[in-house]
């Protein structure tokens, strides 16, 4: 019988201990929770990594799921900050309210959203236009735009994505194809066309350029975008910086309320001069100046 | 000391609560998506949710019908089970009755080590391996569809199926075998006809179980079959199962709306179909037993 208490005991003390961190995770001295855009993941990691170096009592866990799942959580008071590649949307706000959470909104850093295809595909350049007809399955064969006779084979990404939210509602302006393949990640969407001869994917532009040359890595090529005026590539970036890249969008975080502590200090260092360096070597794109000074107000 | 009728009771009613646990956490989750997806009906109606058109977030009107889903996830369990059950049975067979003793410990260890294989892997090895080889040889552009989703899903209930099939195989008396090979049968009508026939209630078991596990398997088809929303026509069309779509549209859903509601029905429906498939196993396990003795 004395044994059977022991045994009782211990596991009390084992299940109380195991709840106990579950209980409270947004004590100050807690670890920073950021869970978003898998467009954003690997930039916001490293740039946590880089942080961390510098400030080593900071703890930052970063995780994907998609902008939307980020977003949801931010509502639902799980994480401190959410990622988000598309802008909060009203019925969002809506609930954020209703859940008593304010949410502000840092941009970090730029994305050139990149349409990638098969290196043997004839196509190099289309039009808003056509891309929005290929999305819709309006246009299901790649000899109706240019290319060989053979079907158009989608690439896209599940709806929790901010980047499936931002083309649909940007390009396709209407449901995308169902024949579309919905890919759980930016890097799925370039193994796919990588070894698909008809495929079609969009993917943020850090997943497309080569750390060390700047230009897009082997096995896929990146496909000029023209709007009004001549085509423009996303790997040229004075074509982005210019604005003329027809799909350039700002990256989101979203807090609730002004961040404290390390929250503040992570924002604050993404936005220093050493963080947009990051940001470039990553693939990505400094902040502009409208940005800069919307940012300012808020950190400061 | 207590004593021991007291103790007695004391055991079976500690056992009887541990029983009755387990039956109370399932019908919790009965309860729990029944209640959190019978909302649902409010907005849609039945027959539109038997329709084939699944669409939460669309641009328009939202259409919540999933039929689509449902033949998905039929496609790629059957699919599997046509991989997983003959390999399995034939891989547990040559386990328990033709292998050396040395090579059944060294295989069978080797097969158990592939359930701990994490889905996300066997997943990205459907994208970057198994998917390109299917679009070489079936002529195809791409390998995410249904036929992948079986592969890789089949690969996944191997060891299910194989470690339960030969545990069954072993537990056939020997008298059995004996019996058999001296009324002049040879070792492969031995198998056929008497082994696996006696162990059948085992065997069966070991594919519903390996059947489970292809039902309920989510990370795996959502990386491997492409998701695509449009009805699949044939095992080479890219597929929707219903576990994917619980999987990626839950987590960002908005508290109480229709879609919320709507993928708790999809869990309540897959619910019933393994809820289904246990009862009708089990109605021809007791069959097969009943002819057996009889």
């Amino acid at each position: 019988m004395k044994k059977l208490l022991i045994f009782f005991c211990l596991l009390m003390t084992v299940v109380v201990s195991c709840a106990k961190p579950g209980s409270e995770p947004h004590s100050a001295s807690a670890t920073v929770q950021i869970k978003g855009s898998d467009t954003e993941l690997n930039l916001v990691q490293r740039l946590a990594e880089e942080y961390m170096k510098k400030t080593p009592d900071a703890r930052i866990s970063v995780t994907g799921g998609g902008s939307g799942t980020g977003i949801a959580a931010l509502i639902n008071k799980s994480v401190d900050i959410a990622n988000s590649s598309r802008a909060m949307e009203q019925s969002e706000r809506d609930q954020a309210k209703a859940n008593g959470v304010d949410p502000w909104d840092y941009v970090f850093a730029m994305d050139g959203l990149s349409l990638i295809v098969h290196p043997s595909n004839r196509v190099s350049t289309f039009t808003l236009d056509q891309l929005g007809r290929i999305y819709r399955g309006e246009v299901k064969n790649w000899k109706e735009v240019g290319g060989a006779d053979s079907p158009i084979s989608l690439y896209g990404r599940q709806s929790n994505s901010g980047t499936f939210v931002y083309f649909r509602n940007t390009v396709v302006k209407g449901d995308y194809s169902t024949e579309m393949k919905q890919m759980n990640g930016n890097a799925q969407i370039v193994e796919a066309v990588k070894s698909d001869k008809n495929g079609i994917g969009y993917v943020g532009l850090g997943y497309i350029k080569d750390r060390n040359t700047g230009q897009v890595i082997s096995g896929i090529k990146a496909l000029s975008l023209r709007s009004d005026g001549a085509a423009v590539s996303p790997l040229d970036p004075t074509n982005i910086t210019s604005g003329k890249y027809p799909l350039l969008r700002p990256l989101f975080h979203y807090t609730n309320g002004k961040p404290t502590g390390m929250g503040l200090g992570f924002i604050q260092f993404e936005l220093s001069e050493e963080g947009q360096r990051i940001v470039e070597r990553e693939g990505f794109l400094r902040i502009n100046e409208k940005y800069k000074q919307q940012n300012s107000t808020k950190i400061g | 000391m207590m004593r021991s009728a007291s103790r007695e009771a004391l055991i079976h009613y500690s056992f009887a609560a541990a029983a009755l646990f387990a039956v109370g956490i399932l019908a919790g989750i009965f309860l729990l998506l029944l209640t959190e997806g019978f909302p649902v009906f409010r907005h849609v109606s039945v027959s539109q949710f038997f329709s084939w058109n699944w669409n939460p977030n669309a641009y328009g009107q939202p259409e919540y019908g999933i039929l689509a889903q449902m033949l998905g996830t039929i496609m790629v369990t059957v699919g599997a089970l046509v991989f997983s059950i003959p390999i399995g049975i034939g891989a547990a067979a040559y386990l328990s009755e033709i292998a050396a003793p040395r090579t059944r410990e060294v295989i069978k260890p080797l097969v158990e080590l592939l359930a701990g294989v994490p889905s996300v892997v066997i997943g990205f090895l459907g994208i970057v391996v198994t998917g390109p080889w299917l679009a070489r040889s079936t002529g195809a552009s791409n390998g995410l569809n249904a036929l992948n989703g079986s592969l890789l899903l089949g690969l996944m209930s191997l060891p299910t199926i194989v470690t339960l099939t030969e545990d069954a195989l072993r537990a056939v008396p020997a008298e059995f075998k004996a019996a058999s090979l001296a009324l002049g049968a040879n070792r492969l009508q031995t198998l056929v006809r008497v082994t696996i026939p006696s162990a059948a209630t085992g065997v069966i078991a070991a594919c519903m179980l390996g059947m489970g596990r292809a039902v309920g398997e989510t990370m795996t088809v959502l990386m491997a079959t492409g998701n695509a929303l449009a009805p699949p026509s044939g095992f080479l069309d890219s597929v929707r199962t219903m576990t994917a779509t619980v999987a990626i549209e839950l987590g960002e859903v908005p508290f109480g709306t229709a879609h919320y509601h709507a993928l708790f029905v999809i869990g309540f429906v897959l619910f019933v179909f393994t809820f289904v498939v246990n009862s009708v196993s089990d109605l021809v396990l007791l069959r097969f037993q009943r002819k057996m003795q009889g």
